[in-house]
């Protein structure tokens, strides 16, 4: 593993990161200010340094913000096509991969020299449950000597001002059981107001699709797509969401897909497991009663158009 | 300064894409094809700059089959000054298309390249980001806001992450790739189709930028996912709740 950052931290991380798992044999840990920000720069630079170095077989990184940003970048330094978005793996250098939106699956083998560089969608691989007795192995850490590491040849530097983003204190969207989406057809921001107090009953995380981000509804670190977050939760449920093509890529994979829709003929219905044709108050309100904990909604809170 | 846009013709978004039986890949014959979407919002950008009088020039590339014309002539219309096509026939991966883009830079010497964040036929989400590597420019990836100054020559950044924006500031030359919401590109008017017809494309090959396509990559087979099962329209609010307690047990 490697683990870059800087300070108590990135120590922190370290120390966790030797006994996470049992195929850990080894953690490398850069520790430099360079490294405090998520930036690709720097980021891909020290990829890029570890790897001539230490010549893995593959380099892999879950396919986030983070690591889209950062791992094509490491793989032109390395002259390597990266094979990003994995959701499957055939052979050690053969991998499935979605495209067009998910409506087509992809296997594709790198044919080149190590490295085989990947990201992978964390939604499509179980964390096997293994023992964490105290007698674990702990792999041993390993500080990754930065004194040649040079940036010299960067023309131009990046710079990280700040990170927006809304404190919740929501299951994470990306790693929630239950995921409460709302569409375009909440018609307000005011009507996914009752949507979070759902989520909040069932402790559900909140999504969003790209139309009710662009009218406004909720932010964008909510939204659920081809080119927002990719889910697979137990339980998806989906209000007033009419399940364009670009939406059901970032949820298909859902265990169980309960879609609430006036319009019997909306795409989504293709994809569901449960639907419901109903006027949304109505639904939200009395699926608040019926949860365990008693809360009452006024179900006329919604106006239907 | 110039800033350089690269577009991509990709299977229109609206398109329903079927598997061809023998699993070699999308049928794409007979199929209405487009700008990639994020590629139209890095056109837009680039034109925006332009009218705010931060830029002199906006060049629009495409590297691919003859076809790549149609799609240039698109951005030309929507008001790029003029188009740059690299043939090549198939087979194109995202590290030769960053090569070929930085074989262009070199001789067109660009303060700013804007590519979309990804096409959405592969929706590989690399192209900027390695050319941004071969280039050793800074990098500003899912941008959602872009703002110049041009005195500074910084271009300062907001970007789509997964925990909400992130703020970069970065130096020029740099690569922006952009995301959905960054703005909402032009329609091309008929008096602009018009005079993009008499706009240059220049015509390259690979070969004429020294760049040798290579692959490391082989499609073995294209498949359609694996079908959901079929759905159950419920009629109350109560027997959804049960089915999803009882039968379902998720909740």
């Amino acid at each position: 593993m490697l683990l870059a950052g800087s300070g108590h931290s990135l120590q922190e991380a370290a120390a966790n990161a030797v006994s996470c798992h049992p195929s850990v044999s080894k953690v490398l840990v850069a520790d430099s200010d360079r490294f405090i920000h998520p930036l690709a720069e720097p980021w891909a630079k020290l990829i890029q340094l570890v790897q001539q170095r230490e010549n893995f077989s593959h380099i892999v990184v879950a396919s986030g913000s983070f690591g889209k940003n950062i791992l094509p970048r490491a793989a032109a330094l390395l002259d390597v096509s990266p094979v990003t978005d994995v959701i499957g793996i055939s052979e050690s250098t053969t991998f499935v991969r979605p495209i067009y939106a998910g409506n087509a699956l992809c296997t594709v083998r790198y044919t080149g020299a190590h490295p085989c560089m990947l990201t992978i969608r964390s939604t499509s691989f179980q964390v096997q449950p293994y023992s964490t007795d105290s007698k674990a192995h702990k792999a041993p850490i390993s500080q990754v000597d930065l004194s040649t590491f040079e940036e010299a040849d960067t023309i131009g530097k990046s710079q990280y001002v700040k990170l927006t983003s809304q404190d919740s204190e929501r299951p994470d969207l990306g790693n929630s059981r239950i995921v409460v989406t709302g569409g375009r057809g909440l018609k307000s921001a005011e009507n996914f107001k009752m949507l979070e107090k759902l989520a909040e009953k069932l402790g559900a995380a909140v999504g969003a699709t790209r139309a009710a981000v662009d009218a406004g509804f909720v932010p964008n670190d909510l939204q659920v797509g081809q080119t927002g977050k990719i889910v697979a939760p137990e339980l998806y449920m989906a209000f007033g969401v009419s399940g364009a093509i670009q939406h059901l890529a970032g949820m298909r994979d859902s265990k169980v897909i309960v879609a609430v829709n006036r319009d019997a003929d909306a795409p989504i219905f293709q994809v569901n497991s449960l639907s419901l044709s109903l006027s949304l108050g109505y639904l939200m309100g009395t699926e608040i009663k019926d949860s365990s904990c008693g809360f009452i909604l006024n179900a006329n809170g919604y106006k239907s158009s | 300064m110039k800033i350089m846009v690269a577009v991509k013709r990709v299977v229109d978004y609206a398109v329903k894409i079927r598997v061809k039986p023998d699993k070699t890949g999308v049928e794409t014959q007979n199929v209405k094809m487009s700008m990639n979407p994020f590629c139209e919002i890095a056109l837009e950008e680039a034109l925006r700059i332009r009218e705010s009088g931060l830029a002199s020039e906006v060049v629009a590339v495409s590297v691919g089959p003859a076809q790549c014309v149609d799609t240039l002539r698109t951005g030309l219309a929507m008001g790029a000054d003029r188009g740059i096509h690299v043939e090549f026939k198939d087979g194109l991966n995202p590290l030769s298309v960053a090569k070929v883009l930085r074989a262009l830079v070199e001789a067109e010497k660009p303060g700013l390249l804007i590519l979309g964040k990804q096409a959405i036929d592969d929706d590989c989400n690399q192209t900027g980001q390695m050319l941004a590597g071969l280039l050793k420019w800074p990098q500003g990836t899912f941008a959602s806001k872009v703002t110049l100054d041009k005195e500074k020559r910084v271009a300062t950044v907001d970007r789509e992450v997964d925990g909400g924006i992130e703020t970069v500031l970065l130096d020029l030359p740099a690569v922006i790739t952009t995301d959905l919401r960054l703005n909402q590109p032009r329609y091309a008017t008929l008096p602009n189709i018009m005079k993009a017809k008499s706009k240059v494309i220049k015509k390259y090959t690979p070969e004429d930028l020294n760049v040798e396509i290579k692959s490391d990559l082989e499609v073995l087979q294209v498949t359609e996912p694996p079908k959901r099962k079929a759905g159950v329209v419920v009629s109350s609010v109560n027997e959804l709740i049960d089915k999803l307690k009882n039968e379902a047990r998720v909740i």
